[in-house]
């Protein structure tokens, strides 16, 4: 399946990367596409995740054509 | 129920005049509470000159709106308007306005704080700082 994946704030400093596209296997869920971009196992606690625009957890499931992204701590208001 | 992003600086007391004159009727409401962030020249001990607030395209107008929903149907509001900034912002400048009508005072203030409190810890933003000795991100809120 193909995923895009999107990065903000100082993640996307430490990534490298704003936006990418990835192949995944089918049946993945978010810690598997942070994975692949950062290369570690688990999604960590800081590290908020959401998939089309919700919340998501590291466990939620991810379909074909997603969009997957990755935040900090948000600090608007 | 109006939720609103402004690239640019904005006068929240004449937006919520405007959307007042605009969205509510004379005699229709009782209550009228508002909340206004501003930008301040310090943070964690340091001189900030300048902020850029960062934000999820999307994600962040979907957020506010079903935090202004759910507290306007918790609270049994009879409108609520939230407007805020991205982009380069200066000392002064207002960032974000939250206004909230009700029948009597309870609900007004109730709701108008509660959206605050869910839109920072909810709302995708986040706070750069340029400070005299670079930028940096703003890590956390403070909690109040």
């Amino acid at each position: 399946m193909t995923v895009t994946v999107k990065v903000f704030a100082h993640l996307r400093d430490r990534l490298g990367f704003s936006e990418t596209t990835l192949e995944l296997p089918d049946g993945g869920r978010v810690s598997d596409v942070w994975k692949a971009v950062s290369d570690e196992d688990e999604v960590p606690r800081h590290v908020l995740a959401a998939i089309n625009l919700d919340y998501a957890r590291p466990d939620s499931g991810v379909a074909d054509g997603d969009e997957v992204a990755f935040f900090p701590p948000v600090t608007g208001g | 129920m109006v939720v609103m992003l402004r690239d640019k600086p904005f006068d929240p007391w004449r937006e919520l005049v405007e959307y007042q004159d605009a969205h509510l009727a004379r005699g229709t409401y009782g209550a009228t509470a508002s909340f206004v962030g501003t930008m301040r020249d310090f943070n964690e001990g340091a001189s900030v000159e300048r902020l850029f607030l960062e934000h999820y395209p999307g994600m962040t107008e979907r957020e506010l709106e079903r935090i202004v929903d759910e507290e306007s149907h918790r609270c049994e509001l009879i409108d609520a308007l939230a407007v805020h900034r991205v982009g380069g912002i200066e000392p002064g400048d207002p960032i974000v306005l939250v206004a909230t009508w009700s029948a009597h005072r309870a609900a007004a203030f109730d709701a108008c704080r509660a959206i605050m409190e869910a839109l920072k810890s909810r709302a995708p933003f986040w706070k750069n700082e340029e400070t005299v000795t670079g930028s940096r991100w703003v890590d956390w809120n403070t909690p109040g």
